[in-house]
């Protein structure tokens, strides 16, 4: 089952340094092609670690929408 | 997290040796071009930020002091320290501090001007650093090139020390001008190939 929350990265704000991708427990988030960082959604398990060591403050809690 | 340890895990070391060896033979400091040139050359023909996110010894350092051993307050910036008009005018200022080492080499390399054995914390503050260099050991030029590049290094290090200790450890990544220049080679090289 899916987790209730997932991270959201604000590329026009995320500096692609990588230190959310040393955070993530569940390899769910790395840097693309060094633009911006991307969240796999369907592996994010939204303990917020990421949010929380972004030194830009660029990623966001979402929460799910409930499946139909 | 608990993953297999490489050993680039361990350039942190490189970010502290750097400083110790300059501190005794400031020609030491030529070294530190490898962390001008090799992201950018990553950047431009790997088109990504392997450095930053793997390699660089600078961010590893503070995580290892800001996460590791919890010298950080672990606050969020103020966004304006991330946000693009600071980047870009840090990274101009930086540059131009840059041009200026180049042109006191040139000074000196043209006789115009004479080896200055200070390192200048800041821009501004002046700190004797002669026990680090014999004269005569080389060029002068090339010494005062060491002299302004270990400045520049030091500074920087310092200046992300500070943001370190009062915000998230590696608060010095958001408006690191070689983390700007290399993020924006990158968006140049895939701006038509943006994934959803």
């Amino acid at each position: 089952m899916a987790s209730k929350r997932y991270a959201q990265v604000n590329r026009e704000r995320c500096v692609s340094c990588g230190a959310c991708t040393h955070e993530c427990p569940r390899d769910a988030i790395h840097v693309w092609k060094g633009c911006f960082a991307l969240v796999d959604s369907d592996l994010c398990v939204g303990c917020g670690r990421c949010q929380r060591t972004c030194p830009a403050n660029c990623i966001d809690m979402k929460e799910r929408e409930a499946a139909v | 997290m608990n993953r297999k340890k490489h050993w680039y895990d361990y350039l942190w070391i490189w970010s502290i040796l750097y400083f110790t060896l300059g501190f005794f033979n400031i020609l030491f400091a030529w070294l530190g071009m490898i962390d001008f040139l090799l992201p950018m050359l990553l950047a431009i023909f790997g088109g990504n930020k392997f450095f930053c996110n793997h390699l660089c010894g600078r961010g590893q350092l503070f995580t290892v002091l800001g996460k590791t051993c919890k010298c950080s307050r672990q606050k969020p910036a103020p966004g304006w320290l991330s946000s693009k008009w600071f980047r870009y005018g840090f990274l101009i200022f930086f540059l131009t501090m840059f041009g200026n080492i180049l042109y006191q080499t040139y000074l000196v390399y043209g006789g115009a001007a004479s080896l200055r054995e200070v390192v200048k914390l800041f821009w501004t503050f002046r700190v004797p650093w002669d026990w680090a260099y014999t004269a005569g050991t080389t060029a002068d030029w090339v010494a005062q090139f060491s002299f302004g590049f270990y400045s520049l290094m030091l500074t920087s290090t310092l200046i992300g020390l500070i943001v370190m200790l009062l915000y998230r450890p590696r608060t010095w990544c958001s408006f690191c001008p070689m983390g700007s220049m290399t993020q924006l080679i990158c968006k140049l090289k895939h701006h038509n190939q943006m994934p959803e």
